[in-house]
């Protein structure tokens, strides 16, 4: 049975206990009326200082995250988060700002926003960006929002169907539906790419656009796009990119010049700001001149005033046409300044660097175990910044599973791939290493796997009970989900 | 090994058919469909009386690994669901072509078996799957 030894802070409350560095400055008086305020007091454990500092370094070594272990989690894109992102994101000026401060005052933080947003136009090949989507489900939402808002502003009523290739991320047909679209299901042929053929038979008069990553979570490039944009275009349909895997391309291929009409990107992943466990992301939104007026806003635009530039918040009165405010502010600001300051860092050629090392760690480690035996999911194909491998074969000689892979590689210091996505191939890891891994890293995952696999097939290890040395066994996922109880009762 | 009785009938997406005294299909998913899925947490079930197209989007099967649509193997209209799912998804993985049934359809038209597979037919689909 699983363990979780450790009490709740709440549980480790004992009254009149107190932590003068954490605690609030509060001196009684207060202008807020008195029937605002409230009786009893709030709900918060009592603890020392030393006490919590131990609690939650304890819960903090518990962690396993990119900062202490390898993290190849597929379509995650977990690299390294550089320290100067958050040293320079944390500035007083900018964590200082309030964020209804007028203009004048957030010149600089403006000048930021101003700044990622060319820079992201200028990597993507777009003719405009608006960053203000929380998160890349915001971000899909607005992209497919826009599509809808185009075909509505030409009088295009009847377009409401989105296409996805069966490739797609669960979000993709998700967000179409939510933006009150039908799906429509677009099969992967037996090399990965789309079937062109079953394409040409979903376009229609009905088409509203198509949702594409490439490369697309099957870690292969989509050969055929420039085809699938004309085919698309030439219905009236709008293609949308799904930016979850820009990471392979960036600085190469530009989805602007692939025939994308509107982009979303997981700048949380691409560009590295830490991510995982529910956010803050950003889904920052790019778009061609097509759908430029209907972008969400706010967006930052820039004036010439004397020989000055002075940016500025561009708002309901200059884009009439937007599909609305996704943020009260401007998306997770943090976020962005982090993200803002990487690129800064890396530039215009470290950007290409990114996509070349995401890759040729990913096909190393992809040679490397096809090498060792491991069978990939599409041998003929060179791997993007991913790749997939199958264990159907030793789940049925051995009664090894991918998810006792995944599980038995914590044990031994390696977080797991990501264990049955897509769902098209079975059994399957989709590995992501990405670009800031060093060789030995690599080859040290590498020896986990063969070593893994070669006690279950020679020696008879079951991993069932894998792992064994973490904080946490074994989940019985099936019980959390027919019993769903995240309650907390006591304290 | 799969398991696949012979006194059914089979498709492509994985689900069997079995022709009821009164006319009625009964269909489930197939003991290789719910080995792949692995366990079952949720279904979710079509309306009494309602309208199936052929191919349409009939039910949805949820595990913990992904959630799937269960398709209208015929045309025709529902006359029996398997409430016990809601409270027992996991009658499908232990029973597929028993207690496990999904829904009973009355077809708007005669079965047209050229769609359908044999059991044979659909264990030599399963064969070919697994190269």
């Amino acid at each position: 049975m699983n363990k979780i030894s450790d009490k709740l802070i709440f549980e480790k409350s004992r009254a009149g206990r107190r932590a003068f560095a954490q605690a609030p400055a509060v001196d009684g008086a207060s202008d807020i009326p008195e029937r605002f305020l409230r009786k009893d007091r709030p709900r918060l454990p009592e603890a020392s200082e030393l006490q919590t500092v131990r609690h939650f370094t304890r819960l903090s070594q518990k962690n396993f995250s990119i900062d202490t272990q390898f993290y190849p989690l597929g379509s995650c894109t977990m690299k390294y988060n550089p320290r100067a992102c958050n040293a320079l994101a944390l500035l007083p000026g900018f964590a200082g700002r309030h964020p209804l401060g007028p203009e004048t005052h957030g010149q600089g933080f403006l000048q930021c926003m101003f700044e990622l947003q060319e820079m992201l136009k200028g990597v993507t090949g777009m003719k405009g960006v608006s960053l203000t989507p929380m998160a890349g489900a915001q971000g899909e939402l607005a992209g497919v929002a826009m599509i809808r808002a185009y075909h509505e502003s030409r009088g295009d009523h009847e377009r409401n169907e989105i296409l996805v290739p069966d490739a797609a991320h669960g979000t993709n047909p998700a967000t179409a539906t939510m933006c009150g679209c039908v799906v429509r299901e677009i099969p992967t042929d037996s090399e990965g790419d789309v079937d062109v053929d079953a394409l040409k038979a979903a376009l229609g008069p009905k088409t509203a656009g198509i949702m594409l990553t490439n490369p697309s979570t099957l870690g292969v490039f989509e050969r055929r796009i420039a085809q699938v944009a004309k085919l698309v275009h030439e219905a009236g349909g709008l293609l949308y990119y799904d930016g979850a895997n820009l990471n392979a391309i960036l600085g190469k291929v530009r989805p602007g010049d692939m025939g994308f009409d509107v982009i979303h990107m997981n700048l949380h992943k691409t560009f590295s700001t830490p991510h995982g466990g529910g956010g803050p992301g950003s889904g920052a939104v790019g778009v061609n001149s097509r759908l430029l007026p209907f972008m969400p806003i706010p967006v930052v635009g820039a004036v010439e005033e004397d020989g000055d530039t002075r940016y500025r918040w561009l708002a309901e009165a200059d884009l009439p046409q937007s599909i609305g405010r996704l943020s009260g502010f401007m998306g997770n600001a943090g976020v962005l300044l982090r993200a803002y300051v990487y690129m800064r860092m890396v530039g215009r050629k470290g950007m290409e660097r990114i996509a070349e090392f995401a890759t040729l760690n990913a096909n190393y480690l992809m040679v490397r175990l096809a090498e060792a035996g491991f069978e990939l999911a599409f041998p003929g194909r060179r791997a993007s910044h991913e790749f997939i491998i199958t264990l159907k074969k030793d789940a049925r000689a051995y009664n090894l599973t991918a998810m006792d892979v995944a599980k038995a590689l914590l044990d031994r210091n390696y977080h797991a791939p990501t264990t049955y996505f897509p769902l098209l191939v079975p059994e399957c890891l989709l590995i992501e290493p990405t670009e800031t891994e060093s060789k030995e890293t690599l080859d040290g995952f590498v020896d986990a796997m063969i070593a893994i696999v070669e006690d279950a097939r020679n020696n008879a290890v079951s991993y069932k009970e894998a792992p064994y040395t973490m904080p946490v066994r074994r989940l019985d996922d099936v019980k959390a989900a027919r019993q769903l109880d995240v309650k907390f009762d006591g304290g | 090994m799969s398991e696949m009785p012979g006194d059914l009938e089979y498709t492509k997406e994985h689900e069997w058919l079995r022709r009821e005294d009164d006319g009625s299909v009964t269909v489930g998913i197939t003991d290789h469909a719910q080995a792949a899925l692995g366990d079952l947490v949720y279904v979710e079930l079509p309306e009494i009386d309602q309208e199936l197209d052929a191919e349409g989007e009939m039910a949805v099967v949820e595990s913990v690994k992904a959630a799937s649509d269960v398709y209208a193997p015929i045309a025709g209209v529902v006359v029996a669901v398997n409430d016990e799912l809601a409270d027992d998804p996991e009658r499908i993985n232990t029973d597929p072509y028993g207690d496990g049934w999904i829904v009973r359809i009355k077809p708007s038209e005669a079965l047209d078996s050229a769609d359908l597979m044999s059991p044979d037919e659909y264990q030599a689909m399963l064969d070919e799957l697994d190269d």
